[in-house]
């Protein structure tokens, strides 16, 4: 019953976004914002030949962030949460590198390493990483001290406590940062795509829109959208299998 | 073999320290079991987390079998007093948890679980999650994990707390049926006369602040046959009854 209300929850939000689209486009009634009958008719025609590799692109390079955000975010995390002095040495450094507009590292990271994959990674990397580490230190840090004591009394090491306690207890609140973080690393995906490279939504986008082909850019974003709502519930999904307690 | 030695302990809060437990002496044979009376808030649970090796920091010394407390080494079975049960894993997880900790082969378990499930009244619960469990069954989830272990040692807070009284007798029998068979020392926390006087070989009154030792009774009638009935178990219950209230009001 639930998963067909979720399913139901996105067919009404499809709905709802389409009717507003519609209003839009018969108000201002100029090709900039196309009904979505035509962009969608557009869609399937161009998906497979055109959108479909920049898609795949763009995705890459999320997942990739993602998980490098989840290799290096999660381990930290968890023992700057658990080891107090871990915290002492490497909160200081998080507070200040944190707060810093990550895009505004991306000249830097683009010196560095080029105009290709890897700063597009990177930048993905470093949006999500903050979040990561701070929430699942957080999560670690609010685990009540009763809860070691089973553990505690059952002579239980180090790597015991990190699996059956910290990886579980702060798994909610690395998928809520995950979430939180996902919608900026689209965005400036989205950016860092424009250039240095021919493939990848933004690329797509922007390239339409020179040509004045707003069918097409419609297109593109529809998928980017797309590839957002598949992001989401791709999360929503893993909390629920693994969040069900 | 249990030896406790001018045992202290003292809480540090942020501002002062509060003297828990105050020069506690103590000795429980192997294989016996020991009740614990006290009042509320003089220490009960604080001697078990040093018995389970929680506490680490206390004055005095604390031995089992001549060894000081290290659960690496030992096998402590301890259910705290909110029974500890992890919320993110099922009953079956939550019970194999100490067996798995100590690196038991879990299918040489699967057979006790089963007994201890029926035992205990947990069957068809296995897949729920903590949450999903009233008081009483998380409290048998912790019984069943800790008799699953087959511990050196049972540390047991207020274990049948939140048992109907029918519920209770039947799982106090669980309790004694288990110990028969493993012979396993016993300490356990009540506030409840009577069953001080049923599964107590040793009765330890505690009186306040900071806790100490004020009696140690040893039970005649521990282990008989269907004592629950006899004139003589009333009799030691009224008996003990005017003994704390006398220890308590010093
Ligand atoms: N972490 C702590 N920090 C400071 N004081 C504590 C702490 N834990 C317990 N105390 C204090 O130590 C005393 C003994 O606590 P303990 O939990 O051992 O009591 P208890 O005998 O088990 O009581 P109850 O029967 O209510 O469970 C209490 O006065 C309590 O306030
Ligand atoms: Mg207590």
């Amino acid at each position: 019953m639930n998963e067909k209300s979720t399913g139901l929850g996105y067919i009404y939000g499809i709905f709802i976004v389409l009717a507003f689209w519609q209003v839009a486009s018969a108000l201002v009634n100029l090709p900039i914002i196309p009904s979505p009958g035509v962009v969608l008719e557009n869609l399937i025609s161009v998906f497979v030949p055109k959108i479909a590799i920049h898609g795949l692109y763009s995705l890459g390079r999320i997942v990739a962030g993602v998980f490098l955000a989840v290799l290096i975010g999660i381990p930290l995390g968890l023992c700057m949460g658990y080891f107090a002095r871990w915290d002492r040495a490497l909160s200081p450094v998080v507070y200040l590198t944190y707060p810093i507009p990550k895009i505004a590292l991306l000249p830097v990271i683009m010196l560095l390493f080029g105009l290709g994959e890897m700063a597009k990674v990177l930048m993905i990397f470093l949006i999500i990483v903050f979040q990561v580490i701070v929430a699942v230190r957080d999560g670690v840090k609010s685990i009540p001290k009763e809860t070691y004591y089973p553990l505690y009394s059952l002579g239980a090491g180090v790597a015991d406590i990190f699996r059956e306690i910290l990886i579980p207890a702060s798994l909610p609140k690395f998928l809520t940062s995950l979430r939180v973080a996902m919608a900026t690393a689209i965005s400036v995906l989205f950016f860092t795509e424009t250039f240095g490279t021919q493939y990848g939504m933004g690329y797509f986008i922007m390239d339409a829109w020179m040509r004045v082909n707003y069918l097409e850019m419609y297109s593109g974003i529809v998928v980017l959208s797309i590839i957002g709502l598949i992001l989401f519930s791709t999360i929503d999904y893993i909390e629920k299998k693994t969040c069900y307690w | 073999m249990i030896k406790i030695n001018n045992l202290s302990v003292t809480y540090q809060s942020l501002e002062d320290c509060y003297a828990a437990l105050d020069n506690i002496n103590l000795e429980l044979e192997a294989g016996e079991t020991c009740a614990i009376i006290g009042p509320s808030g003089c220490g009960k649970s604080t001697l078990l987390k040093v018995l389970a090796g929680i506490i680490t920091n206390f004055d005095g010394t604390v031995e089992i079998n001549d060894q000081p407390i290290r659960p690496s080494k030992q096998r402590i079975g301890f259910i705290p007093q909110n029974y500890g049960l992890l919320p993110w894993k099922n009953v079956d997880e939550n019970i194999r948890l100490g067996a798995k900790i100590k690196g038991l082969s879990s299918a040489s378990g699967t057979e006790d679980i089963a007994l201890l499930l029926e035992e205990l009244g947990l069957k068809g619960l296995e897949r729920r999650y903590p949450g999903e469990l009233s008081g009483g069954q998380q409290q048998r989830v912790a019984l069943a994990r800790a008799f699953l272990l087959k511990p050196d040692l049972l540390l047991m807070d207020e274990p049948f707390s939140a048992l109907d009284a029918m519920t209770r007798e039947e799982i106090q029998d669980v309790f004694l049926a288990v110990w028969r068979e493993h012979a396993v020392s016993t300490i356990l926390v009540t506030h409840h006369v009577e069953e001080a006087v049923y599964l107590g070989r040793k009765i330890v009154i505690l009186s306040v602040s900071p806790g100490t030792v004020s009696t140690i009774i040893d039970n005649p009638l521990f282990g008989v046959e269907d004592v629950r009935n006899h004139e003589d178990f009333f009799q030691l219950c009224r008996q003990l009854r005017k003994k704390i209230k006398e220890d308590w009001s010093k």
